[in-house]
């Protein structure tokens, strides 16, 4: 495969589980704040923006209409969602004979469906239903990938974008939010924030049937980071992470292959050995942090064993 | 009553949908001059009547949605928003007898097999020049012709690979070729996505109507590129060469790629290493073989052509050279798509095959000539004039459309190079129906077969018939406002 189209399909994937985190966050946000008051409400904002690795906005307003747009809308801001549903579909444009014809169709559908769209269009009536719409098209996607695609090395690179993007996303929640709220003397136990968390990764019912509805930060904790059959979870999604990258070694029996696996699996350790009460004790932040590093590792990796590789050592062979 | 029968309109009034539709000098593809449908038509003709133009608005405006959701778009560059619009596309079927299109296959193979040794001759003996068939200033001082391409054997003596030939139907009903296209002709994609909208929206007309079918061109193109790989390598690889996703036609070499099974790759995925190409794998490092490439000969490799082309392949002409690559088509074929050279395709023709041009020319007029020019700039008013270098419907002077100043400045154009300048009578196309604005009406339209040349010669039959949209124009480029519709041959 060509080193261009491996690194579109990564980014494709990247792209679109972005898109959709960021629909679904917003979305979960948005609804919580029915129940608050307005100064309250900045301050969620804030986090909100920093868990989607968002900078504020420019013009520094706060105002729930304002950061919406920013966050939906806006094509100044890289990580907003049309921005992302953007870059996916360029991506995809390059990548016409690789994808199949129904999987172009419907990225190309939710495209032009949030792009005729403005804030106006969803802001007084229903931006509920707008969000939903983008997590369905990205799911559609995902399903039409799943039963068109050969399951063959470019199957694997758009796993191993949208894993490791999925990973990381939900490191960088947690961590963001139990800096808020899991303090001695912060905002204490807010009930409906835990279930803010929880819903943030589409981890509310699954949670409910492996602790009940016992919420407790520690259980949280371990389900969205340990839990290995939750499709959100960390260590559901670097496992993945490592399947796809071992599959990719084998299909293109790079030698190169050997650094990004060996990567990809003590980051798989990480999560297969460790212990909640153990990763608190030793500090939650200092362990996400350290996640976050490794995911970061394993992406420059990848580049540097399949894309960017020197072509001088090839000829030295 | 009889003496109101004009040329130009039948006054007996045709039924509805047809109220709007008229017969002028042109030929018309569906109506005799006795405003009674074509056999070929009469089918089509009759289902017309039948239809409540509703139920037409409804087929176009799913066929329009098809498109756009299938992304079968172009690029407009004249804002910066990159918009993307859809080729337009008319509804109702050009439709073609098969004896019609028997004498079309027939000409076409005679002219690009004399054109493919024409280009084989220029570039090695000179034969043609030395027997002052062709003038040998017209060939040197083509804007096309490459001095780096003399003496290359290139494979199989194919120059040509893939050509798309534009067809006009005159007055009397007969073909004539108005240009050809041996560079890197497009529009075959939209010629397959014609026909497969087409069956999706009038699925019945056309299973009746016994139309042969096109779907074979990917395969054929397939077949044609893999006849160029060098004998020694039994498993060639085979690239599309594109200039990226910003080129207007991406959408086609994406779809061509994906219809082969080919890589499609861009100028950055390539490298040259001591005279063989490869390109840029997960795996590593690809010998590359063949390349179909739709980048145009000034940007493909900036060592030897335009040194500013980020788009291509420094190198890839010495890897040509030496015989470790095929290109389709090869460099320098724009010599015998030049419109001055195209005045002497019969006599090329003749003189290497000892046969008459099956496919007539249009009547052409060389500036370069001093005679001719005269005439050029005395008819300037009806004539059509053109560049010779230019393709898309670019550089042209349309003269019973100009005014005197676009006129005035063609003189001074022509005045100042006339190599550059051919004119034309002002040829009226046939019309055909088309169906706008809730009417069928007649639009003009011509014909863009598409003609492989491998091991043997394939034409997929039909092609791209190009409609000018707006009435009474005789401009049918997509980038000047034109749209197209699906070509039927029918089985008899």
């Amino acid at each position: 495969m060509l080193s261009r189209v491996a690194d579109s399909l990564y980014w494709l994937s990247r792209y679109l589980e972005r898109a959709e985190h960021t629909a679904r966050l917003t979305d979960v946000q948005i609804h919580l704040m029915l129940d608050q008051s307005p100064a309250a409400s900045a301050q969620r904002w804030a986090r909100v923006l920093t868990s989607l690795h968002m900078l504020p906005p420019g013009d520094g307003m706060y105002d729930a209409r304002h950061l919406t747009d920013y966050i939906t809308f806006d094509a100044a801001n890289p990580n907003s969602i049309v921005s992302c549903i953007t870059n996916a579909r360029e991506n995809a444009r390059q990548l016409r004979e690789h994808i199949s014809s129904e999987m172009w169709e419907q990225i190309n559908t939710v495209y032009l469906q949030v792009k005729t769209q403005r804030i106006d269009d969803i802001w007084e009536t229903q931006p509920h239903a707008w969000f939903v719409a983008v997590k369905e098209g990205c799911h559609l996607f995902q399903g039409i990938t799943d039963t068109t695609m050969n399951y063959n090395e470019g199957y694997q690179f758009l796993q191993a974008g949208r894993y490791l993007e999925r990973a990381t996303a939900v490191a960088h929640l947690l961590n963001v939010h139990f800096e808020t709220f899991n303090t001695e003397n912060g905002l204490g136990f807010d009930f409906l924030e835990w279930i803010g968390l929880l819903k943030s990764c589409t981890a509310f019912e699954a949670y409910c049937k492996v602790y009940m509805a016992d919420l407790r930060p520690d259980a949280i904790a371990e389900f969205l980071i340990l839990n290995r059959e939750f499709p959100h979870s960390i260590g559901f999604s670097v496992k993945r992470v490592q399947d796809a990258l071992l599959e990719i070694g084998e299909d293109t029996q790079s030698r190169r292959a050997r650094g990004v696996n060996r990567l990809a699996g003590r980051l798989a350790a990480l999560v297969d050995y460790g212990q909640i009460d153990e990763i608190f004790a030793a500090g939650f932040h200092t362990f996400l942090t350290e996640m976050m590093r490794q995911c970061s590792q394993i992406h420059d990796a990848i580049f540097q064993a399949y894309v960017v590789y020197p072509v001088e050592r090839e000829f030295a062979e | 009553m009889n003496q109101s029968q004009s040329l130009t309109t039948v006054q007996t009034p045709l039924p509805t949908p047809f109220t709007g539709y008229h017969l002028a000098r042109a030929y018309d593809e569906m109506f005799s001059p006795a405003a009674a449908a074509r056999p070929a038509y009469a089918e089509l003709y009759h289902r017309l009547l039948e239809m409540p133009a509703q139920m037409l608005e409804e087929r176009q405006k799913a066929a329009d949605t098809s498109f756009y959701h299938q992304g079968i778009t172009f690029t407009v560059y004249s804002d910066d928003q990159g918009t993307e619009r859809i080729f337009p596309y008319d509804l109702l079927p050009r439709i073609i007898e098969a004896g019609e299109w028997d004498t079309l296959e027939r000409g076409l193979k005679q002219r690009i097999t004399a054109l493919n040794l024409f280009l084989q001759d220029i570039y090695h003996d000179g034969r043609i020049m030395n027997d002052g068939v062709v003038p040998r200033e017209l060939v040197y001082s083509c804007k096309h012709y490459r001095r780096q391409m003399r003496g290359i054997q290139v494979p199989g003596g194919i120059y040509v690979s893939v050509v798309g030939t534009d067809l006009i139907r005159m007055p009397d009903g007969s073909f004539a070729v108005l240009e050809d296209n041996l560079r890197v002709p497009s529009g075959v994609s939209y010629m397959l996505a014609n026909r497969s909208v087409m069956k999706q929206v009038f699925p019945r007309l056309f299973g009746s109507a016994g139309v042969r079918p096109i779907d074979h061109y990917g395969q054929s193109l397939l077949a044609t590129l893999r006849a160029l790989a060098p004998r020694h390598r039994p498993d060639p690889a085979i690239v599309l060469l594109t200039p990226g996703v910003f080129n207007s036609a991406y959408y086609e070499h994406a779809f061509l790629a994906r219809q082969m099974g080919i890589s499609l790759v861009e100028g950055r995925d390539l490298l040259v290493h001591d005279n063989v190409l490869y390109m840029r794998t997960t795996a590593g490092l690809q010998r590359v073989d063949v390349i179909y490439r739709r980048i145009d000969d000034d940007f493909i490799d900036p060592l030897h052509f335009r040194t500013d082309s980020t788009l291509g392949v420094p190198g890839l002409l010495n890897v040509y050279r030496a015989g470790n690559v095929a290109l389709a088509n090869s460099l320098g074929t724009g010599v015998a798509d030049d419109k001055a050279v195209y005045a002497f395709v019969p006599a090329i023709i003749k003189y290497y095959l000892g046969e008459d041009a099956i496919l007539q020319n249009v009547e052409t007029y060389l500036c370069l000539d001093e005679q001719q020019r005269k005439h050029v700039l005395v008819n300037l008013d009806k004539l059509v004039v053109k560049a010779v270098g230019e393709s898309g419907g670019y550089g042209m002077l349309i003269g019973p459309h100009s005014s005197a100043g676009e006129r005035e400045k063609f003189r001074e154009l022509i005045m100042a190079d006339p190599r550059n300048y051919i004119a034309q009578p002002t040829i009226q196309l046939s019309t055909a129906p088309c169906f706008i604005d809730g009417k069928v009406v007649a639009r003009h339209v011509d014909l863009r077969p598409y003609i492989l040349y491998g091991e043997k010669v394939t034409i997929v039959p039909g092609g791209l018939t190009r409609v000018a949209l707006k009435e009474g124009s005789l401009v049918v480029n997509s980038s000047q406002g034109g749209g197209s519709k699906d070509t039927w041959v029918l089985q008899e």
